[in-house]
C-alpha cells in the first residue's frame, strides 16, 4: 500500500511539475532584481513599477480587456441563439448546411481564419468605405466569428440535456414563449451561458494569430504587443505581466468553479 | 371505495341531452409518414375521470398532447366547453397538464413552481399567495412550501405537480403516466388520493396510461387505444365485462377465446376445437357462417373433476400449469387441440388447492351468459 501510494504521489508532483514548472520560474523570475532574465539578481518589485510606468503594454491590456469583454458578450448571445436554433428546431432546410457551419470555426487553422477576414475587410473598406481601417470593431468582428463556435458547442450539450417537458409545463400554465425562454429556459441554461461567455473572453484575450491580421496600428492588443517585444529579448517586465495576467486568470477561474459548482448541486 | 360508488350514480354519457365537455371530431394526426392518432371521435364530459389506455406507441400520449395544445391535428377539430380549440395556443387554453416527469422548474421554490402559473394570468400578489396557500395544503404539502424541487421526494414531486396544475382552476386537468415514476406502494396509495381529490375539485380529469389496474381503479370511463384508433369507450365494468373487440377483451385482463361459426340460432356458435357447440346467453344476432370468437374471462371457469351438469358449455382437458398467487390459484388447462385455457379459483380454505395437481384430467365448465361472441 505505502509503495502504490508513494509512487501515485510522485506521478502526481511529476504531472504538477509538468503543467505548472514553467510558469512558476516565470514568477519567480518577474521579481528578479537583474535586467538578465537568465541570472538571479536578487528580489525585487521593480519591473512590476516599471510596467505601470509602461504606456504601450497598459494600453494594450485595457484594449486587450474591452475587445475580450465585447467579444464575449456578443458571441455568448449570438451562440446561444444558435444553440437554441439546432436544439429546438429540428427540421428547416439547410440544417445540415448550418450545422456544420456553425462548428467550422472550431477546426479551421486560425491563420485562415484571419487571412479570410483580413481579405474581408479590405474589401468592403474598397467597396462599402467601412470598416474605415484595421480597428478596435474589426478586432471584436474577427473574435467573434470563431469563439461564437466555442459558446454555441457549451450552450447546445446543456440545452440538449434540459428537459422539455419543462419549457412545456411553463407554456400549459399561460405563459407566452417570450416569457418562458426568460424565466425558464435561461436561468436553467445560464451555468452554460456563464461558462461560454468566460471560454470566449478567454480566447479573445490571448488570440494573437488572428489579431495579428486584423489589427491594425492604432489598435493593437496585449498579446500582439507582448509577442514584438519578446522578438527584442525577454525583458523582466514582461515577466511582471505574465505573472498578472496568471493571477488574474487563477482567480476567474476559481471563481467561475465555484459557481458552476453551486448551480451543478442545485439542478442534482 | 365510496367514490367508486358515487361515480356510478353520475353518468352523463348516456343521458343523449347532456352536452360534453370535450369533443374531438374526426381528430387524425400524421408525422411525416407515420399516423400516431386516426380519426378519434371522442366526448367527455364534466366532471369525469376519463382514461385513455393503450400499449406504448398506441397514440395515447399523442391524443392529450393536442388537447393541451403542443401538438396540431392533421385533421379534424377539438372543442373545449363549446370553443373550438384546435388553433389556440397551450398558454391559452383552459386546461393544465401534469407531466411525467412532473416538469417542476429545478430554479424556483415549491410556492414559486405554484404561484409561476398565477402569475401569468396577472393576479394581485396576496391573492396569488391565498391560492398557492390553498393549493399546498389541498396535497398537504404546506410545510414544504420554501423547498426546492431536488429536496423532495418523488412522492412529493408529484403532490406539487398536482397542485401547480390545480391552483389554476382549469376545466380540464390532464395527467400524463402520473403515477408511472413512484412505487408500487406508494402508488396505490396515491391511485385513491387522486381519486378523492378529483372528487372534492370536481375538475374533469383526462389521465394516459398504460396500466389496465390503474385506469379501472380510477376511471369514470376509459378508452382503450389501438394503433391510433380508439377501440372502445366504456365504464371499468362495461369494458371488462362487454369488451367489444378480441383486441380490448385480451388487453383487458386475461381471455380463453374459442374460434368458430354462428350458426345463426340464438346465440349458438359451432366449435370445431371443442367438437360441440357453444352457447351463448344475450348474445346479439350474428348472421350464420360468420366467423366468430367465443370469449370467457378465467374467473367465470368453473374446474373439477366431473363433467359439468347440462345446459353449460364445457371442455375437458389436462392440467398443464398451476399459478399459485396467494390469494388465487390460476390452473392452465390444456385441451386435446392443443389450446391452453384458464380457470381462476379463489383460495378459500387452507390447502384447498391441494384438490387438483398436475398433469389430473379436468372438465372446465361456465355458463352461458358469461360468455361473449365477439365478431371484430
Amino acid at each position: 500500500m505505502n509503495n502504490r501510494g508513494f509512487a501515485l504521489y510522485t506521478a502526481l508532483a511529476l504531472v504538477y511539475a509538468f503543467l505548472y514548472l514553467p510558469i512558476m520560474l516565470l514568477v519567480i523570475y518577474s521579481f528578479n532584481a537583474s535586467k538578465l532574465v537568465t541570472v538571479w539578481g536578487g528580489f525585487s518589485t521593480r519591473w512590476y513599477g516599471e510596467l505601470l510606468q509602461d504606456e504601450q503594454v497598459l494600453g494594450a491590456a485595457w484594449l486587450s480587456l474591452r475587445i475580450a469583454f465585447l467579444n464575449a458578450c456578443l458571441a455568448t448571445g449570438l451562440g446561444t441563439l444558435a444553440a437554441v436554433v439546432l436544439v429546438r428546431f429540428k427540421r428547416f432546410s439547410g440544417r445540415a448546411l448550418f450545422t456544420g457551419m456553425v462548428s467550422a470555426p472550431l477546426v479551421m487553422p486560425e491563420i485562415i481564419t484571419g487571412l479570410a477576414l483580413l481579405l474581408l475587410f479590405v474589401g468592403m473598406e474598397q467597396v462599402l468605405g467601412w470598416p474605415d481601417g484595421r480597428s478596435m470593431t474589426t478586432i471584436v468582428i474577427a473574435h467573434v466569428t470563431f469563439s461564437l463556435s466555442f459558446v454555441t458547442v457549451v450552450v447546445r450539450s446543456r440545452l440538449a440535456q434540459m428537459d422539455r417537458s419543462l419549457e412545456e409545463a411553463a407554456m400549459d400554465l399561460g405563459a407566452r414563449p417570450l416569457t418562458v425562454f426568460l424565466r425558464i429556459t435561461l436561468p436553467i441554461i445560464a451555468p452554460a451561458l456563464a461558462a461560454g461567455w468566460l471560454l470566449a473572453f478567454t480566447l479573445s484575450i490571448d488570440d494573437v494569430v488572428i489579431s495579428a491580421f486584423v489589427s491594425g496600428p492604432g489598435a493593437t492588443p496585449l498579446p500582439i504587443v507582448i509577442f514584438s517585444k519578446v522578438r527584442l529579448g525577454v525583458s523582466p517586465e514582461i515577466n511582471a505581466l505574465a505573472t498578472i495576467v496568471v493571477a488574474l486568470v487563477a482567480v476567474a477561474i476559481a471563481v467561475a468553479g465555484r459557481v458552476m459548482m453551486g448551480k451543478e448541486n442545485q439542478d442534482g | 371505495m365510496q367514490a367508486a360508488v358515487k361515480r356510478e350514480a353520475i353518468a352523463p354519457w348516456n343521458d343523449p341531452r347532456a352536452v360534453p365537455l370535450i369533443r374531438f371530431e374526426g381528430v387524425s394526426k400524421r408525422f411525416g409518414d407515420f399516423t400516431a392518432v386516426e380519426h378519434v371521435d371522442l366526448a367527455i364530459h364534466k366532471g369525469e375521470f376519463f382514461s385513455l389506455l393503450g400499449a406504448s406507441g398506441c397514440g395515447k400520449t399523442t391524443l392529450l398532447r393536442m388537447l393541451a395544445g403542443f401538438e396540431t391535428p392533421t385533421a379534424g377539430r377539438i372543442l373545449i366547453d363549446g370553443q373550438d380549440v384546435t388553433a389556440v395556443p397551450p398558454y391559452e387554453r383552459p386546461v393544465n397538464m401534469m407531466f411525467q416527469s412532473y416538469a417542476l422548474f429545478p430554479h424556483m421554490s415549491v410556492a414559486d413552481n405554484i404561484a409561476f402559473g398565477l402569475k401569468q394570468d396577472g393576479l394581485p400578489k396576496d391573492m396569488i399567495k391565498g391560492k398557492v396557500a390553498a393549493a399546498l395544503d389541498l396535497v398537504q404539502m404546506g410545510r414544504f412550501a420554501g423547498r426546492k424541487p431536488h429536496q423532495l421526494s418523488g412522492g412529493q414531486r408529484q403532490r406539487v405537480a398536482l397542485a401547480r396544475c390545480l391552483a389554476k382552476e382549469p376545466k380540464v386537468l390532464l395527467l400524463d403516466e402520473p403515477l408511472a415514476a413512484l412505487d408500487k406502494k406508494l402508488r396505490e396509495a396515491t391511485q385513491l388520493e387522486l381519486v378523492n381529490i378529483q372528487d372534492r375539485v370536481g375538475i374533469t380529469f383526462v389521465m394516459v396510461t398504460h396500466d389496465q389496474g390503474e385506469a379501472m381503479t380510477m376511471s369514470s370511463r376509459i378508452g382503450v387505444m389501438n394503433a391510433g384508433r380508439i377501440e372502445q369507450v366504456g365504464s371499468p365494468v362495461d369494458i371488462y365485462e362487454y369488451p367489444g373487440t378480441r383486441f380490448v377483451a385480451d388487453f383487458i385482463g386475461a381471455a380463453n377465446m374459442f374460434e368458430g361459426t354462428a350458426k345463426g340460432g340464438a346465440g349458438a356458435v359451432a366449435c370445431p376445437e371443442l367438437d360441440h357447440d357453444l352457447s351463448v346467453q344475450g348474445a346479439p344476432p350474428v348472421e350464420a357462417g360468420a366467423a366468430v370468437t367465443v370469449m370467457v374471462r378465467p374467473e367465470k371457469v368453473r374446474i373439477g373433476r366431473d363433467r359439468p351438469e347440462p345446459g353449460l358449455n364445457w371442455a375437458e382437458g389436462v392440467v398443464s400449469d398451476i399459478a399459485y398467487l396467494g390469494d388465487v390459484s390460476i390452473f392452465h388447462v390444456r385441451l386435446a387441440s392443443g389450446r391452453k385455457v384458464q380457470a381462476l379459483r379463489t383460495n378459500l380454505h387452507h390447502g384447498d388447492d391441494s384438490l387438483l395437481t398436475w398433469d389430473e384430467p379436468v372438465f372446465l365448465g361456465w355458463h352461458p351468459a358469461d360468455s361473449l361472441v365477439l365478431t371484430r
